[in-house]
């Protein structure tokens, strides 16, 4: 009786498959908003990159007597109200939305996904002071906590950055703790504790990958909400400080001439809709890939 | 191997569990004691919610925190109740390992079968990643996965329900514990590939010499596999003894009213399943007397006063029943004798 008894009765149609990855961008590229996405935030990834070696004319040059001039073969998408090309000013906001976006989905989800899992895996006291820190925190809106840091330590990228950061802990925290509790409750969580492994192995091992993919899509979404963010607080004079250009800024100069020359605000307000609609559409792409049991042929 | 042969590998004494629920304290488990040998198995039998898998998690010090143990728990002479977790863990898939009743939902659907069952492997024992993972690989194949060597990357979900509970035993077997702890290993599975896994699981324990705990609420599957039993009702064991000789003779009504609901093959067409009367008593709430008084068509008011003490009907043959003078008359559940 030693030898396996008839096991080709479970033999399902199953294949065994030596990586996951294998396969993963045959399906990505047939995933339609994964495409879409993917391709309008590697448009604005590559605006940025672009205006790092080369922009049809300076960003920061100043020329009054060129001012608000339709598009032209010079000027492809015309001047601003400074003589600032359009094209320029728009790659080089481009590299300070993603910056800003960066850095501030990473700050938020350093401390978020910590914090988070931290209140999953220990429950009792320390879950119930991070929830209500957390809470405290969320109460503030971004607007609000950026010109409380504004107010005190001046108006400038890194302010804004900062206070778009902490706007985002509290979400991160929350969706972790909550995805983390549920991960928790699986029975492959006890069965690796009946393994021997503790609780900070399981919440690497275990919790950790598990609610990854969530993560993943929740800071693409997390980067849209932070262009967002960092759009609006450079629109109220918060967040990026003149000459530094940046697409809140472009709207904010643009207001004022919204009956004169309109497309002023058409163009950076096409280029945050575009940065935050891709990003989206990249995430619930991603959603749908990152999910190993849905990683079957479509 | 500490201790001689004869010594009990795990003994319970007087195992209580208390559980916080939303309805209050619930005494999960009341006065469970037995002992286990080297080599020996042990069957639980009861229905749903007596204190079966809360007894399996209490041995695995797996019960959440705010439930409260008392009794004694001793592994091969050494007191598990009240040890550090970091402790236990060392335990916990090297000396005491179960498996679990759902295999769709106890493998990590984001890591590999093979990394799975290499894990307690690289925890408990000092061997490389590529010794552990050629280890994972003999003990699939051990536990019969069909081309054990190259699906060893493959992810749960590429697996049917059989294979992936020959994938969690493989786990729970991976550091050759002393003692397995199988919480109804078959009753998600096919009626076909039950058998498959309950000879697998007897075939691996024999082999190796090691006791086993089998929870389980069918008596089929209890006859077959294990060579003691006890049966829990409302908590506590209402009989045991070796499992030959309690389906020779039963003692206790409820075991006897078990028995019965059996169904049977050859029963006339339109025959009703028996059942017991009743529903199981609320642990919340559990009566006074024997928890079984409300249910029982031979109860006594004495029976209400106080829990039974256990009686010796046999041989290690134990019955908490105080009428086990009439119980004992009806020779329910003769088996050939």
């Amino acid at each position: 009786m030693s030898t396996p008894l008839s096991a080709s009765v479970e033999v399902g149609g199953a294949t065994a498959r030596p990586r996951l990855a294998t396969g993963f961008w045959r399906r990505a590229l047939r995933h339609r908003s994964f495409v879409t996405g993917g391709t309008l935030s590697l448009m604005v990834l590559c605006a940025a990159l672009l205006s790092l070696v080369w922009t049809p004319w300076s960003a920061y040059e100043i020329d009054v007597a060129s001012k608000l001039r339709p598009p032209s073969a010079a000027h492809w998408l015309g001047t601003d109200v400074l003589g600032r090309d359009i094209v320029s000013l728009l790659l080089v906001g481009a590299r300070s939305t993603i910056m800003v976006g960066i850095i501030a989905v990473g700050i938020g989800l350093t401390f978020g996904v910590c914090l988070g899992l931290i209140a999953a895996a220990r429950k009792g006291w320390t879950e119930e002071i991070i929830m209500r820190m957390s809470d405290f925190t969320f109460a503030f809106p971004a607007v609000l906590s950026a010109i409380m840091l504004a107010a005190v330590f001046g108006p400038g990228m890194v302010t804004s950055i900062v206070a778009i950061g902490i706007f985002q802990i509290p979400t991160l925290v929350r969706l972790t703790r909550g995805s983390a509790n549920a991960i928790w409750a699986r029975e492959f969580v006890l069965a690796a504790r009946a393994c021997g492994k503790g609780g900070f192995r399981i919440t690497i091992e275990h919790v950790l990958p598990n609610v990854l993919p969530i993560l993943i899509v929740q800071s693409t979404i997390q980067f849209a909400l932070a262009i967002l963010a960092e759009a609006a607080l450079s629109y109220l004079g918060l967040g990026t400080q003149p000459p530094q250009p940046s697409w809140g800024r472009m709207l904010n100069d643009a207001q004022t001439l919204l009956f004169q020359s309109p497309m002023l605000a058409v163009y950076p307000g096409a280029a945050i809709a575009i940065a935050v609609l891709g990003l989206n559409l990249f995430g619930d792409g991603l959603r749908d890939l990152l999910d190993p049991r849905l990683a079957r042929e479509r | 191997m500490t201790g001689s042969d004869n010594a009990p590998l795990i003994e319970v004494s007087d195992l209580g569990v208390r559980l916080n629920t939303s309805r209050g304290p619930a005494q999960a488990v009341r006065g469970v004691s037995f002992s286990l040998r080297r080599g020996e198995t042990l069957g639980l039998v009861g229905e749903s919610g007596c204190g079966k898998s809360v007894t399996a998690l209490a041995l695995m010090g797996l019960l959440p925190d705010s439930a409260v143990i008392s009794g004694s728990i001793r592994l091969d002479g050494s007191e598990l109740v009240g040890l550090p977790d970091a402790n236990y863990c060392k335990l916990r898939g090297n000396r005491i390992s179960m498996i679990f009743q759902e295999p769709m939902t106890a493998l990590n659907p984001m890591h590999t079968i093979g990394r799975q069952v290499a894990e307690p492997l690289r925890r408990h024992t000092n061997c490389s990643a590529g010794e552990a993972r050629k280890q994972a690989i003999a003990l699939l194949d051990r536990v019969g996965l069909p081309d054990a060597a190259k699906r060893v990357d493959a992810y749960p979900h590429q697996f049917s329900g059989g294979q992936r509970q020959r994938v969690t035993i493989a786990m729970a077997l991976a550091c050759q514990p002393d003692v397995l702890i199988a919480d109804e290993p078959t009753t998600a599975l096919d009626v076909t590939i039950q058998g498959q896994i309950l000879d697998l699981i007897a075939d691996i324990v024999a082999e190796r010499g090691m006791s086993m705990i089998l929870i389980s609420h069918d008596l089929g599957v209890i006859a077959e596999n294990v060579q003691r039993m006890m049966v829990m009702y409302g908590g506590t064991v209402v009989e045991s003894g070796a499992t030959d000789a309690v389906f020779t003779r039963m003692g206790h009504p409820y075991t006897q009213g078990l028995f019965r609901a059996r169904p049977r093959l050859g029963a006339r067409k339109g025959t009703r399943l028996k059942t017991i009367a009743g529903t199981v008593p609320e642990l919340a709430d559990l009566p006074s007397g024997c928890t079984f008084a409300d249910r029982c068509a031979i109860v006594e008011d004495r029976c209400r006063v106080a829990p039974p003490a256990a009686v010796d009907v046999g041989a290690g043959h134990g019955v908490r029943c105080l009428r086990t003078d009439v119980s004992m008359t009806e020779a329910v559940g003769v088996l050939g004798a």
